[in-house]
């Protein structure tokens, strides 16, 4: 009799077993990215092969950034199961508790870059922050190097930075001080700001998005410019007479997250750690310039050798690059934009 | 018929003329008695969603990051000298958009107000048209227009009138020209409606009486279009404070004004309360200029509220 029903028990806990797992299929979860060609690439890299893998449906949305996820939390009304967010506000939402914790049993977190791995947030690709310059007026004898950007007198032009990264524009005058790549973090905040303060009567304009410093440059608005990767590339491609390299690049992260609240954590969790599995992310620059920020993914064999000079997360390329410390600026990124503003908006 | 004589007795006394107003004022409270009652609907909506919402910002803004109770987010405006500057930037748009406004959309009502009818109307087009177009298209096309080299710039150099690209773009100019191109129709509309209800009996009137075309235009055609051409500045002046495309794309950066500092100021912090309080400030701004100008022009030349 107890055997009998011992067996019976067992029996209905392997079908509620076989049950559970199917259950996964059907699931619907949403995903916001930051829209346009990224997200596009993002979709054909991560989110169509990741909903065919699970069996789940894989519904896409666009966020405007922290704002957003801040907005959905403390409201009770959290609408995305992952969201992509720079590394630096992954790392100011997680100080404040908007996210869940994530579940390094199911996302397998080698070849991260552990700067980038944490209880809440992991990477997901990076950009680079680049030195552009045209090359209808500098020819190849263009500047280099941040501190040619800043020499005035021996490249004279037009020139245009980020006013709305903040963080950003605070890396590379650290850089134009003549600052090592690996001496530049902990950022001299202070001392990034003088060199700010020594460019900004020379600077035509400080773009506030992507697009905008891409306009800059694309209509002869600046001759030198710094630039997100993504944008460069894409100008180098239309055929505008330009030239850029990763040398002083700023490496920035960006990174996922699952909301607190999140009404799809566990097929949240599985999805995402598709997205940041090597085979996936060697997708990624198969079809936009963000990098993978999974270094496994070269090893796949899925990238073509003669791309893998031109994504900026290539190890040749890491070496030359400044990774931006998240964690830096969630302690400091207030007081620092507050005291680049009243520089720069004058 | 015999009633009518003793009717006619009835209101002409003193008696009877009382009456009568009391009447006339039982009447004219139950009429307002009615309208409000057809108007609560409306007046719930407006609270529901204007003044609520508008209470609940002002109650945000007095909580600080840790979530205390503080006057920190009005604090920093003195504290980070870019507040005050962008605060002032942005009035300083405001007042030299609407003055261009008027300089520009005066004249051009007028001359649509003189037009007959199918020109006007075909005219008017050339007004509205822009005025349905997206303000990003619009604000694009005045960068293409220009920028260093963009149009103006190309077309002067070409002739040779310049030799270096004048800065056009990128910069307060830049700002100030898109900005009353978008905001134009908002002056001219009005204007132009206020400006055909003048009755041209009065002007030939005045003819009449000896008066030239400068002083009839002085005298009686201006002061009968004030109406119209304050509600048309009320509109472009609080519509500039708070712009944020035109300023976002053609200023390079270097124009800030306020609602872009809101957008700033609402990401930096992680306390809603930091861009309320922007809101707040700028809610509280224009209402008082609002007020100082219609103290000015008195409530009769501000169409808006001409309701009395």
């Amino acid at each position: 009799m107890n055997r009998t029903r011992s067996v019976s028990i067992a029996a209905m806990a392997g079908l509620m077993a076989s049950l559970a797992a199917p259950a996964m299929a059907g699931d619907t979860i949403t995903v916001a990215s930051w829209g346009g060609t990224y997200q596009e690439a993002q979709t054909k890299a991560f989110f169509k092969p990741t909903a065919d893998a699970l069996g789940i449906t894989i519904k896409e949305d666009t966020t405007n950034g922290l704002d957003d996820v801040r907005l959905q939390v403390t409201g009770n009304a959290v609408k995305w199961d992952i969201t992509e967010l720079g590394a630096d506000e992954c790392a100011r939402g997680s100080k404040e508790g908007l996210f869940e914790k994530l579940d390094y049993g199911i996302i397998d977190k080698s070849g991260i870059n552990p700067k980038l791995v944490h209880d809440d947030w992991v990477g997901i690709s990076y950009t680079s922050v680049v030195l552009i310059y045209r090359t209808d007026v500098f020819g190849d004898k263009g500047p280099k190097t941040w501190a040619d950007f800043w020499n005035v007198e021996k490249f004279p032009g037009r020139r245009a930075l980020s006013g709305s990264q903040a963080t950003e524009t605070l890396s590379v005058a650290a850089l134009a001080l003549g600052l090592p790549i690996d001496k530049v973090y902990p950022v001299d905040v202070d001392g990034a700001l003088k060199s700010v303060d020594k460019i900004r009567g020379h600077v035509d304009a400080w773009w506030t998005s992507g697009a905008q410093a891409m306009q800059l440059v694309k209509d002869g608005e600046v001759d030198m410019a710094s630039i997100w990767n993504g944008r460069a590339g894409t100008l180098k491609k239309e055929g505008a007479p330009v030239s850029f390299s990763f040398d002083q690049g700023v490496l920035t992260a960006d990174c996922m997250v699952i909301p607190k609240g999140a009404k799809n954590k566990e097929a949240a969790m599985k999805a995402l750690a598709m997205f940041v599995s090597p085979q996936l992310q060697a997708n990624l620059p198969l079809y936009v310039d963000n990098g993978p920020v999974n270094e496994k993914a070269f090893e796949t064999g899925k990238i073509p050798q003669d791309r893998i000079k031109d994504i900026n997360s290539a190890p040749e390329n890491v070496k030359k690059q400044v990774l931006q410390d998240a964690e830096f600026w969630r302690d400091n990124l207030v007081e620092a934009t507050e005291k680049f503003n009243n520089l720069v908006q004058q | 018929m015999s009633a009518q004589p003793a009717l006619m007795e009835e209101i002409g006394s003193a008696a009877g003329r009382e009456l009568n107003t009391q009447g006339l004022h039982a009447d004219a409270r139950r009429e307002s008695l009615r309208l409000l009652a057809l108007l609560s609907p409306s007046l719930l909506l407006v609270f529901a969603i204007i003044i609520v919402p508008i209470g609940w910002l002002f109650w945000l803004s007095l909580f600080d990051e840790a979530g205390g109770f503080s006057a920190a987010n009005y604090a920093r405006f003195f504290e980070q000298a870019s507040y005050i500057k962008t605060f002032i930037t942005t009035f300083k748009v405001a007042f030299i958009v609407t003055g261009a406004c008027v300089l520009l959309g005066y004249p051009l009502a007028y001359m649509l107000s003189q037009l007959p009818r199918r020109a006007a109307s075909i005219c008017l087009i050339f007004v509205i048209l822009p005025f349905w177009t997206s303000v990003l298209v619009r604000t694009y096309a005045w960068l293409v227009i220009l920028q260093r080299k963009g149009l103006i710039n190309s077309w002067l150099i070409d002739l040779g009138i310049i030799s270096q690209p004048l800065s056009l773009a990128n910069n307060f100019s830049g700002v100030v020209i898109g900005m009353t191109h978008i905001l134009l129709p908002f002056l001219v509309l009005p204007l132009y409606a206020s400006m055909k209800t003048i009755d041209t009996d009065c002007l030939r009137a005045g003819m009449n009486l000896g008066a030239g075309p400068t002083a009839t235009f002085r005298q009686i055609f201006f002061p009968l279009s004030l109406p119209g051409l304050a509600s048309g500045v009320v509109i472009v002046f609080v519509l500039c404070l708070g712009f944020f495309v035109t300023p976002a794309l053609m200023g390079g950066g270097k124009v800030i004004m306020w609602a872009m500092r809101m957008e700033q100021t609402t990401s930096l912090y992680s306390n809603w309360g930091a861009g309320a309080a922007l809101g707040v400030v700028l809610l509280v701004v224009t209402l008082a200029l609002l007020g100082l100008f219609q103290w000015l022009l008195g409530a009769r030349a501000t169409g808006v509220w001409s309701s009395r």
